[in-house]
Formats: structure tokens, sequence, C-alpha cells
């Protein structure tokens, strides 16, 4: 397939931005600006008022598969990530099992190469069963497809432990992405520690139960020399602490859930449990410091956390919820929207969904020749309203139902062929 | 947003909480419960208001006592009551919350009385009668996790009202297990809405929520301090399990530094009441000298709360 | 009859029905007056009919029969009954007389204090429109009023006073 999409606003993270036509063929750019010699495109794509982009790279995107298939499947997770213009994407390992065994992490990556939707990149577990007692088979999982190891939203206690996995990932390179989570502040907890949790009678999660952690995750790391990302920072001290870690010169990255640029613990309202998520949404101050960071740097990427939850497990008292939200489809506009609100340039705020995370996972996020056509074409101006009949993914459960946000993908390429049109 | 409890004509057609109720709806509570204390004097205590409705005691959290007290009000005002105690483990046999409401709703339930271990219940139960077209059944929040108990926080408000006619220039102070409690919330929020000069909390850290002083309370650790002056008292019920050494390192040293005793009530104003939900642990949070004595207006809050309860189901049953 | 932009003098119809009140009511007869009009009347009765009759009052709130349609309405007002019912002639007041719910809500609760010997009625007025087998002892006026009027006794100091609203 010969492809020419024409007259868009071409938007590299890179290189920058240009009008004009981009050509694809044998599932590479080939092009930009002029047609190469003898080009003739089987199809021509008018994306006239729209933007093209590299595919949006998710790093947090649970497929819910293995064990899982009754809150979603690969089939409807990954139609809603490319509906979302999301073209690679990481699925953290909490199934049932988790992806502790190499069979396992082969068995998705075939069944996703199968859809030829989008690129899966599997996080293998970091210990067997995420019981925290003993490694992986770290090797064979990375040979299995592995990009990293995590240990998801299961706290780890054994610190011990956890300097030998730094201590061994470090040898061979292999790379950790652990989200601050103290085992044991907060553990009753089930939202952010502070006068809304007071005022409605929610057991609460302090922000030391993320400080300590990312401390302790911090100061090992620096010890080991391991490869570390850190996950999903929701207040203004793991900020700071992020900050002078990176000014340090230590190579650390982070990033953020983008419902937490939106939304704080005030959101929480009477009780919708769609804003039962973790880390909790936090005070609107550490939200603030969350923006800031994001748009200076510190902050590298903007993930969705995306979690689709069935209405069985969500439709219960504030407590009791499943925590976590449905967002692939979610994180390109409200990415634009805190762009838009905070007047960050749109380069500066795409490359947190694109070229920033596409560096994490080592694969080229990029509109220059040669590149993978792996693109996501977006009119920003478009205006629709969540919904559950407007959303994909096979999870309802996010506090923006019924919202109207800007920015709605028009089509999805991936390895040169178009996966989503509307 | 519209507040959850008030129907489009701005009537109470639930009880949920008392945060954010329109003085005037708290006003009408009170001024109703009077006259049905009224009832409880004659030689028939029953009114025939409710008669055909059917309240629900859906208890999943054990109460013997609460159950009662809602049981006796619905009856007094001739409703049919059935009561459901419904523990935790039928709730693990696959069927949601939402699908014993459902059920219930189907068997013509016009009212259901819930107590539930965990904050915000309530509020999904209403909230889900609304989306299933159901909103002529009422909830009334007899209890959920350490949110709200706002009949009992009204009974209070009854209490202090009865023996001091006027919320304004009064000082009311909560003692003890905060963190934990329901009763206290519901208590400051009908406290502050009423206009009382002032509300503390007293207990230690650990049994403080954090940032009490935004639910517009002062705080105090030092008991002796918080007592100083106060018109009304309020001791709160410490449960076993806080005693167990996590919060509290023993029952006796509790006592010792928040238990009431007549030393201690001495510090408040001379005419001050002395208040407890119940039930007291003597010993623990006060002395039975105190709970006894000529300042205890215990006995009354129960039954004062069997009149604010009838109010409340009469109120709530009756809005459209 | 005269008819409702005629209404009579409260003070004056109140004189009618004290004349006919006088001799046929019992000596120890207790006069229930309904709130809100037929406390007033209640409350003035004793002075102006010989004998001796202990005064009571009633709301009606919790005997309504319209609560399903309209609800509790409180009123702050209370049932006070400081005499023994049971035995008693009780001679029930009230200041219009229409529909007849109010008395029998009224007389409902009265049973709710005893057996009472023998329960009378007296209103100032009685404007037609029953709804229910009921009828006065005694009357101060007979009026004709359209539907959807409705006649209010309103207090002035001690002074009584009828005037005709739109119906709520």
């Amino acid at each position: 397939m010969r492809l020419e999409i024409a007259n868009a606003r071409l938007v590299d993270p890179v290189t920058g931005e240009r009008e004009g036509s981009l050509y694809v063929a044998d599932g590479r750019i080939a092009a930009v600006g002029a047609a190469p010699v003898g080009f003739r495109a089987d199809r021509v794509l008018d994306m006239r008022g729209c933007v093209v982009v590299p595919g949006l790279v998710d790093i947090a995107v649970r497929l819910r598969e293995p064990g899982l298939e009754y809150k979603a499947t690969l089939e409807s997770e990954l139609a809603a990530a490319i509906a979302g213009g999301v073209t690679s994407l990481a699925c953290p390992p909490d199934t049932d099992p988790p992806l502790d065994e190499p069979g396992l992490v082969e068995m998705l990556k075939h069944r996703a190469r199968m859809l030829h939707l989008a690129h899966v990149y599997p996080v293998g577990a970091l210990t067997a069963g995420l019981e925290g007692t003993a490694l992986t088979q770290m090797g064979e999982l990375t040979e299995a497809g592995c990009v990293a190891f995590s240990h998801a939203d299961v706290a780890l206690a054994d610190t011990d432990l956890l300097r030998r996995a730094m201590q061994y990932a470090a040898t061979f390179g292999y790379a950790l992405w652990l989200r601050p989570n103290d085992p044991y502040l907060g553990r009753n907890g089930v939202a952010h520690d502070g006068d809304v949790a007071t005022r409605l009678g929610l057991p609460g999660i302090p922000v030391t139960a993320e400080t300590i952690a990312l401390a302790t995750i911090l100061t090992l790391a620096r010890e080991c020399d391991v490869r570390l990302h850190v996950c999903r920072v929701s207040c203004a001290r793991s900020v700071a602490m992020l900050r002078e870690a990176k000014a340090d010169g230590m190579a650390v990255s982070c990033d953020v859930a983008v419902h937490h640029l939106h939304l704080c613990d005030g959101d929480i309202g009477w009780f919708d449990a769609n804003t039962r998520v973790v880390p909790p949404l936090r005070s609107s101050a550490d939200r603030a410091a969350l923006r800031a960071a994001l748009a200076d740097g510190t902050i590298d990427i903007v993930c969705s956390d995306h979690a689709p939850v069935d209405d069985d497990s969500k439709q219960l008292p504030f407590g009791e919820a499943e925590p976590g939200v449905t967002g692939v489809e979610l994180l390109l506009p409200l990415t634009l929207r805190w762009a838009a609100e905070d007047g960050v340039a749109l380069p500066t705020a795409l490359a947190r969904i694109t070229r920033a995370p596409a560096q994490l996972l080592g694969i080229a996020a990029s509109l220059a020749p040669g590149a993978p056509a792996d693109l996501c074409v977006f009119d920003a101006q478009a205006a629709w309203t969540v919904g559950r009949d407007t959303l994909t993914s096979q999870g309802k459960n996010t506090p923006f139902l019924g919202v109207d946000l800007a920015g709605r993908v028009r089509c999805t390429l991936v390895d040169g062929e178009i996966v989503h049109e509307t | 947003m519209r507040n959850p409890q008030l129907n489009a004509r701005g009537e109470l057609t639930h009880l949920l909480t008392l945060e954010g109720l329109p003085i005037d709806v708290i006003r009408n509570i009170l001024d109703t419960a009077a006259q049905f204390v009224s009832i409880g004097e004659r030689e028939v205590k029953k009114v025939p208001l409710l008669r055909g409705n059917a309240v629900f005691n859906l208890f999943f959290e054990n109460s013997t006592r609460t159950r009662t007290t809602f049981e006796i009000a619905a009856k007094r005002l001739s409703a049919d009551v059935i009561n459901l105690n419904i523990g935790v483990s039928s709730t693990n046999k696959g069927e949601t919350l939402l699908d014993t409401i459902d059920n219930l709703v189907a068997m013509d339930a016009d009212v259901f009385v819930v107590r539930h271990a965990q904050s915000g219940a309530p509020h999904l139960i209403a909230q889900h009668l609304a989306q299933v077209g159901r909103s002529h059944v009422h909830v009334v929040n007899a209890g959920d996790g350490r949110h709200a108990h706002p009949t009992q926080g009204l009974l209070d408000l009854y209490t202090i009202r009865h023996y001091k006619k006027d919320f304004h220039g009064l000082t009311v102070a909560i003692v003890g297990d905060v963190l934990h409690s329901r009763v206290a919330r519901s208590l400051i929020h009908g406290l502050t809405t009423l206009g009382t000069s002032e509300v503390r909390v007293i207990g230690p850290r650990t049994l403080l929520p954090t940032a009490a002083e935004t639910l517009g309370v002062r705080v105090y650790h030092d008991m002796r301090e918080g007592l100083r002056g106060c018109d009304a008292i309020v001791m709160l019920r410490l449960q076993n399990e806080r005693m167990n050494g996590t919060l509290l390192p023993s029952a006796a040293e509790y006592f010792k530094h928040y238990g009431l005793t007549q030393e201690k009530l001495a510090l408040a104003r001379p005419d001050a009441i002395v208040m407890h939900p119940g039930p007291m642990n003597r010993g623990v949070e006060i002395d039975s000298p105190v709970a006894d004595g000529e300042r205890s207006v215990i006995l009354p809050q129960v039954t004062f709360g069997i009149a604010v309860r009838m109010a409340v189901m009469s109120i709530v049953a009756g809005a459209r | 009859m005269p008819v409702a932009n005629d209404l009579p003098d409260a003070e004056a119809t109140l004189e009618v029905l004290v004349e006919r009140m006088r001799g046929a009511v019992a000596h120890d007869a207790a006069f229930v007056g309904i709130y809100s009009g037929g406390a007033w009347l209640a409350e003035r009765l004793p002075a102006l009919i010989p004998g001796d009759h202990p005064v009571g009052f009633i709301d009606v709130s919790f005997y309504r029969d319209d609560y399903s349609s309209k609800g509790l309405k409180g009123t702050g007002r209370r049932t006070s009954i400081p005499f023994d019912v049971n035995g008693a002639t009780i001679v029930l007041v009230d200041d219009v007389l229409y529909t007849g719910r109010s008395v029998r809500a009224a007389i409902n609760e009265l049973f709710d204090f005893g057996r009472p010997g023998r329960i009378e009625l007296a209103v100032l007025v009685d404007r037609g429109g029953r709804e229910l087998p009921i009828e006065p002892t005694y009357c101060g006026a007979r009026l004709t009023v359209a539907q959807g009027l409705s006649i209010e006794l309103s207090r002035d100091g001690d002074r009584l006073a009828l005037a005709v609203e739109r119906a709520r």
C-alpha cells in the first residue's frame, strides 16, 4: 500500500513542524514534502486541518490478558489503543497469572502480532507471582520479549530483594520500572490523606507512602547503577526529589498518569468510584506541581495507566470498587488539554506521548524518511463527548464520562497500514 | 452538582449526610421530631402516617441497637418493617450490593435504612435508584463506614437544643476517636450549619483525622484545656480494636488522658451536659459516676433518637 | 345564603355560634381546637360559654390522608390534650368545614388518647362541599364558595377576620 497523506500539518517532536504531504510506502515513511520520483499513491488521504504525528506510545496499558478477559481482551483494548492514536504500548505484568513466565509473554506477543493492531511491549514481573519473594528469570523473559521489569502496583516490602533485583538487572542492562509504594503506609487507604478523605471518612494514603518508597528506590538505584524509570508520580514532593536526582546527574526518567494532570481529590465528589485510582488523586497543589514538572521536563512521559474495569467490580462503594480508569483513548485529548491550558507548545506536549516514551522503549518515533510508518492523524479542534458509546475500550470506567474534549483521531497507521479511520 | 439528598423541589428525599443540608431542612427535622416526642408520651404511641409503607432495615454491618431504634420508629409510624441482616458473607456469594437493592425494590420497598461498613454505600444506593428510575424509594443512612451517621447527629443536635435552646454562644467538645467516627463527622456538620460558636475536637493525634481543622473545628490534644468553658461534651465510643496497641498503648492509658471523670468535668461550665452515642465503655472513655450523674443526658438521647428517626422517615417518605 | 365575595364578619359569626352552643353544650365539655383557626376559637370559647371547659389543641399533620401525595408539611405545632379523654364529652372546634377530612383526622387522633364518651363538632363557617358523612353540631354560618377558592381565618391581636384566597 502506497499512501499520500496530503495537506496536513506535520509535527515531528524532533525536527519540528511543517505543512504538506507525507508519503508512505512499504511500511515506512518514504518522503516528506515532495513525492519521491515515480511515487504513485494507491490512496490519497486529504487531511486538511489535521495534524500528523508519530504514533502515540503509551507505556501503561492493561490488556487484561491472560486471566482477566471478563474485564477486557487484546481485541477490545488494542482496538481502543488505535482509536486513541496509540501505535505502541507497554503492558504491565499485573495479569492473572502475572507475566512471570516466558511462555505467557510469548503467547501475548503472538496474539498481539496476529491481530495486526498496535505493537505490544510486555513488561515482565520482577518477582515470581508479584509476591515479592523470588526474582523471575529476567534473561528468559527478555528473550521472550519483555522490555523492562516492574512490580506493577504491588508494593515490594523486602528492600534486600529490591537491591538484589537492581544489582542483577544492572549486570545485564535490564530496565526496572518501579512505582514508589510503601507496603505499610496507607495500606488500607483508598484516597489521598487530606481534607477530602477526612470529610468523606475515607481511609487515607499519605504522600509519604510514595516519597519514602521513592527515596528507597533512588538510593538503591544510585548505588546499583541500574536503568530506572519511576512510574506514576503523584505528588509535589516526589517531583522535587526527582528534580534533585536529575540535577545530581542521575539517569532516571519518570512518568505521570494523564488523569493526575486534570483531577484532584476534590473530584471524588460524592464517592464517584471512577475516581478511585492508584496512586490516589492528590491535592490541587500536587496537581499543579505535576503539570509544571511535565512542562519543564522533570517529568518525561505521560501515560494513560489504562485499566479497564468491569461494571460489577466498579459499581461498589468507593472503598470496595476496583481501582483504575480506562484511558488509552483519552491520552491524546487530555494531553492536548493540558498543553492548551498551560500554554505548552504542541511539539513539546506531543513529545511527552511520542518521542519520550519511545526512547524509554528503545523504538523510533519520527516523521523522518525511513522511519516506520506508525502514525497518528488527528483533528485538534474536533470536539467529542466521552461516553459509554464513544469509547471503544471494553472498560467504561472513567471520571471523564460526559465531558467534552477536543482532539479526535481521524486515522491511525501501523507499519504503513491504515488500522483505524473515522 | 445538586445535593443528591434533595429532589428538584428542594425537599429532603434521602438522608445521606448532614453535610451541605440547608439549615431550614435541619430545623424542620428537629421541629418535627419535637412533635413526635409528645406522641411517645401518649397511651397509643402510634400515628398512621406510614401505613402501607414498607421500611427495609438493611444492615450490612451488625448493630442491634441502631436497628432497634429504627424499627421502633418505623412501627410507631405504622409502617411495615422488614429487618435484613446481610452479613459480609452473602455479598461474597456473587450477589452485589446493587443486586440486593434491585431485588428489594421489586418487593415494593418504600424506604431503605442502610448501615454499611463502607463510606459512601448509601450514596451509591441512592444514585443507583435514580439511574433505574426508582427515585420514589428513599434511603436513610444509618451509618456508613467512617463517613456519616446523620440520624445520630440529628439526635445529638436535638438533645443540645432541648437543654441549651440556642446554638449561638455554645461551645461543644467532641472527645475521643474522631478519626474513625461517623457520629463525630455528622455532628460537626450539623453544629457548624446551625451556627454553634465553637466546636472542639479533643484526642490524641492518632485518633484525629488529617487536617481535622478543615471540618471547622478547633483541635485540642489536652483534654483539660479543651473542656474549659464547654456547654456540651460528647464522648465518643472507643472501639475495642483500637486499643490493641496500634493506635493507643492501652485502654488504661487512654482513660488517664481522655476518660471523662468528675474532676475533668468540673473544668467545663457548671451546667454542661454530657452525651454519649452508646454503647458506653465505662472506665475507658467515661467514668461511671459521670455516666450516671446528673449532668448526663445519655438516656434522654435514646428517647429523642426514636422521635428524630420518626421525623426523618416521615419527611423523606413523603417527598415526591 | 351569602356568596364568597360577601363574607360575614368573623366576630359577628362567632357570636352566632356561641349563641347556638350556649345551653346546648354540656357543662363539662372539653373544647379541642384544630390548628390553627380552630385553636384560636377554642381558646376563646370557655370565657363565652358557661361551665368548666378544659381546652386542648390538635395538629392533624400525622393523621392526614393526603400524606402520600403531599408529603409531611412541618408545622412545628404540637397536639396537646391536657385532660383524660376516656368518657369525656369533647367538642371539636374548627374554623371552616369543607370536605370533612381534617375532622376525620382529628377524630382518629382523639381516639389514640382514649375512648371519648361523646364527640360534637362546632364550626365557625360551613362552606359545603363535603366528601365524608360529617355534619356540624353547631355552626356559625353557611356559605357557598366556588371550588378553587378557600376561606381563611386570620387573627390580628385578638380580632378574628375571614378572607377568601385562591386555594394552593
